[in-house]
């Protein structure tokens, strides 16, 4: 007999308690890392709002933003008042109170003043390192795209620059290190002892001399354009793809020749993906600790790099703080107390900020570029 | 045909023998050409002559190789992995083509293109017809905008366009945006147009005013049309050629071969028997 109840079953079916408990392990899980990331940036913000924001206009601390690195001096004075001083301050209060007696001193390395330093280090490393690595990346993806005719061997070649991308940075940190601060080329009028080569020039007294940079910004964006060239390469190649054949045929089909083509009608339309994949780059080099470690960073560095040069371009030979650095350095080399906190947390602070930026702007350039984009 | 337009032919070792209707009423002679990509062979012992300032339609099924048969006339097949000439030649104004000594870029600038899908440049449309201009060194403005002027007009497209030089060519319409492909192409005065289904994506009435602007150019340049138009090769071809399966099956004049045709598979073509 024909009862409808029967096509709908009623009661619960089968499984049924099995995919509650799948559903919310699964969500649990996710809701577990939402929750540890929510800790570390709280936390990180609660004890790193105080370094650099102020409850007065303009509400940032700018000092801490634009001061140099210091060594912290804390002591009491003769009334008892504790003081926490940078060591200029702290060498003027001196003088001024020339004959009375401190007590308690305490010394905390780099936590004093601000991280002008690293901030101003680490933006010229990220620059230096963008401009070289776009450079030597859409030479490479232009030909990988462009001009190569698609062999094995190219295929080849592409899976090398693929593989490269997942080498861990320390191997890059170290292959600068043997590479561009120990044997890299340079033009030298005397070269060193340990020069693995030298070619004597044209000129009179000059010498190309294979001795390498030495640890200095040149090393420092050199290793680092060799980190992101791949992600580079990557990215621009598929820019260039992405450009409608028709383009280039008819660019042809009109008598251009193979570069007019690229330059007129292909780059023109890809430049605006290129950058604004190679803007993920930045935030990748602006994060780096250890392809900077032995190549270009220096724990504490009293001038800022262009300070105290003969000519501009030895900026290019001098060290640099690095923020990423900074922040290895305050965690790791000093111990911590109350007193190394607003800068240890601060640094973080400011760092994640640049770096969120630096994101954020990609993705907004990236979505404009898109609707801006089409054919 | 005046000497600036054979840029082609300025190569020192070709001058000599070349005057501009050396080949006679031919503007390209295609002699016993064979084309393979790769191992399939796509064209047979195909030969053609294409008259002078006279339209020339390629029918015939997908695939029979009517449009390898064109991309080979301005050499657009190299750029194609594997695809080679196996045998023959083709002569664009007494210049062998495949020549190792021919300049493949001069070669474009005699025979141009017009693609199936338009494809205007994402700039202005000014910028769009000067663009072979540009590409040719040339940078003096009013002559640009002489040309460019020319150009448009020529390719019934001035009145619509003139207020509007520098918006975005991709605001055209279809048809629009085809004849703007049109006149970028005859912007650099070739010998020869090469049209690979010119009208396939545009709606009666954009086909019909490409097919006038055919009609009305071609007492200046030599056209051949690839089309899977039937009405179109006889409403704008003077003569026609069809091809099936790799081979030139008949050739002759458009309205013989749309009245009498002596092959029965061209009969069974045009009447829509089969393809």
């Amino acid at each position: 007999m024909f009862n409808p109840e029967n096509l709908i079953r009623k009661g619960l079916p089968k499984g049924y308690f099995k995919d509650i408990l799948v559903r919310s392990l699964l969500g649990g899980i996710t809701y577990l890392m939402v929750l540890i990331a929510v800790l570390l940036f709280g936390k990180i913000i609660i004890d790193g709002a105080p370094a650099i924001f102020t409850s007065e206009f303009p509400f940032v601390d700018t000092e801490f933003l634009t001061a140099k690195n210091e060594t912290l001096h804390v002591f009491d004075d003769a009334k008892g008042t504790r003081h926490q001083l940078p060591a200029s301050k702290y060498n003027e209060y001196i003088e001024a109170h020339a004959g009375q007696q401190i007590y308690n001193e305490q010394t905390f390395s780099y936590s004093g003043g601000g991280i002008a330093g690293p901030i101003i280090g680490t933006a010229l490393l990220t620059c230096g390192s963008i401009i070289l690595a776009l450079f030597f990346g859409v030479c490479a993806a232009i030909y990988l795209a462009e001009y190569a005719k698609q062999s094995p061997f190219i295929h080849a070649v592409r899976l090398a620059i693929l593989n490269l991308a997942g080498i861990p940075s320390i191997v890059f940190g170290l292959f600068g290190f043997s590479v561009f601060v120990l044997a890299a080329p340079v033009i030298t009028a005397n070269p060193v002892d340990r020069s693995l080569l030298v070619l004597p020039l044209f000129i009179e007294g000059w010498a190309l001399s294979f001795q390498g940079w030495n640890s200095s910004l040149m090393a420092g964006c050199a290793t680092l354009a060799c980190m992101i060239l791949p992600v580079v390469i990557t990215a621009s190649e598929e820019s260039l793809r992405a450009v409608p054949q028709g383009f280039r045929d008819a660019s042809l089909a009109m008598g251009g020749t193979r570069w007019q083509t690229i330059r007129k009608c292909v780059l023109p339309f890809s430049l605006p993906g290129i950058l604004t994949s190679s803007l993920l780059a930045i935030t990748r080099v602006a994060g780096e600790t250890a392809p900077i470690m032995f190549t270009a960073a220096v724990a504490a560095k009293d001038d800022f790099p262009w300070e105290g040069l003969a000519n501009p371009f030895d900026i290019l030979s001098s060290q640099v703080q690095a923020l990423p650095y900074h922040i290895y350095t305050l965690a790791a080399r000093i111990p911590s107390s109350e007193y190394t906190q607003r800068a240890q947390f601060g640094s973080v602070l400011v760092f994640l900020i640049l770096v969120a930026m630096l994101s954020f702007g990609s993705m907004v350039l990236r979505a404009k570029m898109r609707k801006k984009l089409k054919w | 045909m005046n000497a600036t337009n054979n840029s082609m032919q300025e190569s020192p070792e070709k001058t000599a023998a070349s005057t501009p209707q050396a080949g006679g009423n031919c503007a390209v002679q295609i002699q016993n050409l064979s084309f393979s990509y790769g191992s399939s062979e796509a064209l047979k012992n195909i030969t053609l002559d294409l008259d002078r300032n006279a339209v020339t339609a390629f029918i015939g099924p997908s695939g029979c190789g009517k449009s390898t048969l064109l991309r080979c006339i301005n050499r657009m097949n190299d750029e194609i992995i594997g695809a080679r000439v196996t045998a023959g030649k083709i002569i664009v104004e007494d210049i062998e083509i495949h020549d190792p000594s021919v300049d493949v870029v001069k070669l474009r600038r005699d025979v141009g293109m017009v693609f199936q899908k338009s494809n205007p440049f994402p700039r202005s449309i000014f910028e769009n017809v000067a663009f072979g201009l540009r590409m040719r060194g040339i940078r003096n403005k009013a002559v640009l905008e002489q040309s460019v002027e020319e150009s448009l007009r020529a390719a019934a497209l001035w009145d619509e366009v003139k207020d509007r030089l520098n918006e975005s060519a991709l605001g055209l319409s279809g048809g629009q945006q085809q004849r703007l492909c049109i006149a970028r192409t005859i912007a650099v005065k070739p010998l020869v147009v090469l049209m690979d289904e010119p009208c396939s994506a545009l709606d009666p009435i954009a086909t019909a005013k490409v097919e006038e602007l055919i009609w009305s150019l071609k007492k200046d340049y030599t056209f051949v049309v690839v089309t899977h138009n039937m009405h179109q090769a006889s409403r704008v071809s003077d003569k026609t050629a069809f091809f099936y399966m790799g081979e030139m099956i008949e050739f002759g004049e458009t309205t013989k071969m749309f009245t009498n045709p002596t092959v029965k598979r061209t009969e069974d073509y045009i009447s829509g028997r089969f393809g």
